[in-house]
């Protein structure tokens, strides 16, 4: 098996595979309230508190539609730039189930609200573009709980009739890295628009990911299979290497693989059959009764294209051109609407190189450490735009700004009160740098004349020396120019 | 005042306000007769006690502003009252007491009406003689042993016994005209959109409207003007201009050009029903409407577009009863065995039937050839109504293609039970207001309408026209109080 960023195949013997992926992700609508009633959709409540009569499905009751889930379609779609279908219908998807309480979901079938859309992957080697098929709009399920009581299912109703967008993608990914890179802008576009908050352990965002193997080169799709309900990007990558590994031996053995829906098991780290193309449920998909068809008109949408902010690939560019910013250093600060928003707000008054360094490197690693997310940094974009201020007008050297940056974290304090504090400001008073060096000559002479003689690797010595006597403090730019004079 | 129950709605209403009779006698008047007539089993629900608590509440402090003051009355089954059982009509719902009020019948009290309690009808409103309810069919005043129509059975029993001064209905493809032919009542189904669906337990989602049903077109009239308001709590429901079909009624309906369809004369119609027929567009023509004969090319693939349409979506509007939230629940091995015997022991033969059908004309491979063939035909009957309707402005039908039959008469004939429904299903499937009005008897006696099928949001032209005719047909029903011992 070759595995680099660039393609992933899978050698047999003379054969090579290559991997076609496609992805129906699930991303809750970011709304109060539910897609075709009132009640809150607050996630982490006690069980059965935010279900209404409609999401219970009461004799009588009936959907109305949230109009606030529709126009978050409509953005989510504007934001892959999909064709935006003025016309909709909500179907019902019939089947039984105890956390289903009506007997069907009410979904969109043969005509989504959104079509055919593209999102463009930074990849290492260039750019990918994987191609949208539709988005269309679904109520959630509740929840069915086995292991609270020995001998009954409990079923819990608070996420039953929670706003979905069901975003299906076309086969157009070929590796688990451009899975990951596609989930995460995904998740990315969703949360600058606002309309999924991306959150992969609260079930916010989850994914069936469709896998089938051909042999590299040919245009014919394999057999897929779809593999059920993902819900981490790495769970997805382990699902897809599982898989793929599979269908290429039963093709290998000279066995046909069956198109079938499967789980990925993530403790044993395989995938399992979960029902055979035979046994798939029939839907009986017909148009909701209950629910005119759903039209919107140019204007509407027109409206709503003005509410669309700065999206990643437009920041991208515009950091790169205005910026100056590396088009690596751009995908990362654009990667997560909070990053680009706490590096804006840095560089809006700081120097932008220097901001980019810290952010990428010392913030980064300090997040990453302790598994937080930039919306929770310890150090905000105000304090670490002054810590810059400080380096950049000489107050302080790079190195001392370290220990200050180490010091900020506790209660996000002011670097200018800790330079003052701790007194360390950096000295570059020629004259009291000169004494200095003075005395460290002095203090040496053998090594000042051994350096004289042409022992030229001595001069970081003394560098090293006048550091350590100024506590660090001394000016590094000055210290070089009066050593060499000195010497 | 000798015989309260006996008044038509309008006049109990006259008597009140002019303090002539109090709300605490009518409603006493209406609940001793109902208790002497429980042989005709119109209730499935008595909520006696306490129609007369509100009724004394009334009295104490009456408003005669409102339209129905302190007026008791009953109302089909399919109707959420909160707090009061709600069943449908079927053992599956049989311990279901709902904690909320349809609109149309929170409408209803808003103007003063006093719930008398809950009326039999077809389980889940699937039947057309009221045999289907899991609380046992329901006997016509009319006559002993005769079906009162269905699937409002309960509704049109109540009222032409004299039960409950009006009432409401449902009407799905002819649940409330067709009992209401059979009753010699009057019964209105409004355009599809008039009056709120909510909190009416469904049967076929894009054909179910309520409707009133009264003993003459006045009191319809009012009542439609009470029930029929937009909600935004019903997707389906209308925001158009509402006439006040009671200050509005007149007779005076010359000039109006009312239309007969060629097509409604059907093979093997009795004669009464042809004559019937013939008499009502005389006295159309008396009342100086001009009568032209018509074409609705399509009709005769009404009853089978129907019989698809109406099965599909009630075999998924029915889906939610599973015995997991609310009503009735057998114990199973498991969740499967559990909606099994929920479900086969919960729902009666009809229903099932109708289950069954709509899932099988859901299914993939049946979908196109049922279900979208269906919706093809019912939008070749809307544009056959839109075709008639540049020519007039109403049109004459027979409500029924027969008068009532005896219980049982048809119970293992379902056809035969549907073709009932054949000069009723267009209407609902075109989505328009259809009004039946008592016209005469047939050898037996027995009572039969004629319908008046208006344009869309036409109400007022129907119940001109049978305000007109009615005073012409001079209808009386025979009630004989033979139940009573």
């Amino acid at each position: 098996m070759t595995k680099d960023n660039s393609e992933y195949l899978i050698e047999r013997y003379n054969n090579i595979y290559e991997v076609v992926i496609g992805l129906e992700v699930h991303a809750q609508v970011t709304s109060n309230s539910k897609l075709f009633s009132s009640s809150s959709t607050t996630f982490g409540a006690e069980p059965n508190t935010q279900v209404s009569l409609v999401d219970a499905a009461f004799p009588g009751m009936l959907p109305v539609i949230n109009e606030y889930c529709v126009k978050q379609a409509i953005k989510t779609g504007i934001g892959l730039k999909a064709e935006i279908n003025k016309r909709s219908v909500f179907d019902r998807k019939n089947y039984f189930y105890a956390d289903l309480p009506q007997g069907y979901q009410i979904s969109q079938f043969k005509h989504p609200i959104v079509g055919e859309g593209t999102v463009i992957l930074d990849m290492p080697n260039g750019q990918k573009e994987v191609g949208i098929e539709r988005l269309h709009l679904e109520q959630d399920a509740g929840k069915s709980i086995h292991d609270m009581d020995p001998k009954n299912t409990l079923v819990d109703l608070n996420r039953s009739g929670v706003a979905l967008m069901e975003i299906v993608s076309k086969p157009d990914m070929r590796t688990p890295d451009e899975v990951s890179a596609y989930v995460k802008k995904l998740r990315s576009i969703m949360r600058y628009l606002g309309t999924c908050d991306g959150n992969m352990e609260e079930g916010s965002l989850r994914a069936d990911v469709n896998i089938s193997v051909r042999i590299k080169g040919s245009d014919k799709l394999g057999t897929r299979c779809e593999i059920k309900n993902v819900n981490s990007i790495k769970f997805m990558q382990m699902a897809i290497d599982y898989e793929a590994n599979r269908q290429v031996d039963l093709i290998e053995e000279g066995k046909t693989i069956d198109q079938e829906t499967r789980l990925f098991d993530t403790k044993k780290n395989e995938t399992r059959s979960m029902r055979s193309k035979e046994d798939a449920h029939d839907y009986r998909y017909f148009p909701d009764p209950d629910l005119l068809p759903l039209e919107v008109t140019d204007e509407f949408i027109e409206k709503l294209k003005t509410d669309i902010p700065e999206l990643p690939d437009d920041k991208k560019k515009r950091f790169i051109d205005k910026f100056k910013v590396s088009p690596y250093e751009a995908t990362i600060l654009v990667s997560d609407i909070d990053i680009a928003k706490y590096f804006e707000e840095v560089i809006a008054k700081s120097d932008v190189k220097l901001a980019t360094n810290w952010i990428t490197s010392e913030l980064f690693a300090v997040l990453n450490n302790k598994n937080l997310e930039i919306s929770q940094s310890p150090i905000s974009a105000k304090n670490l735009s002054k810590l810059i201020n400080l380096i950049k007008n000489g107050t302080i050297s790079g190195k001392i700004a370290k220990t200050i940056f180490e010091l900020m974290m506790d209660g996000d304090k002011d670097p200018q009160i800790i330079v003052e504090e701790k007194n360390l400001k950096q000295e570059s008073d020629p004259k009291a740098l000169e004494a200095l060096i003075d005395k460290i000559i002095n203090d040496n002479r053998e090594k000042a004349i051994e350096y004289k003689q042409g022992k030229e690797k001595l001069f970081g010595f003394f560098v090293g020396q006048a550091m350590k006597v100024s506590g660090g403090k001394a000016n590094p730019q000055l210290i070089n120019e009066i050593l060499k004079k000195k010497l | 005042m000798s015989d309260i129950t006996s008044l038509t709605l309008t006049e109990l209403v006259k008597n009140i306000k002019d303090k002539k009779i109090s709300s605490e006698d009518t409603t006493k008047a209406f609940i001793e007769r109902g208790e002497k007539s429980r042989d005709l089993n119109t209730y499935i629900t008595e909520d006696f006690a306490n129609a007369l608590e509100k009724a004394k509440n009334f009295d104490q402090k009456p408003n005669f502003d409102l339209k129905l003051p302190g007026v008791p009355m009953a109302v089909k089954d399919l109707f959420c009252t909160n707090g009061v059982k709600t069943t449908a009509g079927s053992k599956i719902l049989n311990n279901f007491i709902p904690s909320y009020e349809s609109t149309v019948t929170q409408n209803i009290w808003n103007e003063g009406a006093i719930l008398l309690g809950k009326l039999n009808c077809d389980e889940f409103a699937m039947g057309s003689s009221n045999e289907t309810s899991f609380f046992g069919n329901v006997q016509s005043p009319i006559d002993k042993d005769l079906v009162p129509g269905g699937s409002s059975g309960g509704s049109a029993s109540a009222l032409a016994a004299n039960l409950t001064p009006i009432t409401i209905g449902t009407d799905t493809g002819g649940s409330i005209r067709q009992p209401a032919s059979f009753t010699g009542t009057v019964g209105l189904k409004p355009t599809y959109g008039s009056c709120s669906r909510y909190g009416i337990v469904a049967f076929a989602s894009s054909l179910d409207q309520a409707g009133p049903m009264s003993k003459n077109v006045k009191d319809c009239a009012l009542l439609q003007e009470i029930i029929s308001t937009y909600d935004e709590k019903d997707s389906t429901s209308i925001d158009f201009k509402r006439n006040k079909y009671s200050k509005e009624l007149t007779n005076n309906i010359k000039g109006k050009k009312i239309g007969i369809p060629k097509e409604y004369r059907v093979d093997g119609m009795p004669k009464k029903i042809e004559d019937l027929w013939a008499k009502g567009i005389d006295h159309a023509k008396d009342c100086g409407a001009e009568i032209f004969e018509i074409s609705l090319p399509h009709t005769n693939y009404a009853l089978p577009a129907y019989y698809i349409v109406a099965p599909a979506e009630a075999s998924s509007n029915l889906a939610r009863y599973d015995g997991v939230k609310y009503g009735f629940r057998s114990k199973g091995k498991n969740l499967i065995d559990m909606y099994e015997k929920t479900r086969s022991e919960g729902f009666g033969d009809e229903v099932q039937r109708r289950i069954m059908i709509g899932t099988y004309v859901l299914s993939s491979g049946y979908y196109d050839a049922y279900y979208l063939k269906a919706q093809k035909v019912r939008k070749l009957i809307k544009n056959d109504f839109n075709e008639a309707y540049k020519k007039v402005d109403a049109i004459l039908t027979p409500s029924t293609p027969s008068a009532a039959f005896k219980i049982g008469a048809k119970t293992n004939d379902p056809v035969s039970m549907y073709l009932n429904d054949i000069f009723t299903v267009p209407v609902n499937l075109a989505g328009l207001p259809a009004i039946s009005i008592p016209a005469g008897v047939d050898a037996e006696g027995y009572p039969l309408g004629l319908q008046i099928i208006g344009k869309a949001f036409d109400e007022q032209n129907i119940l001109n026209i049978a305000y007109a005719m009615e005073e012409k047909i001079e209808f009386k029903n025979k009630i004989t109080d033979w139940w009573i011992k």
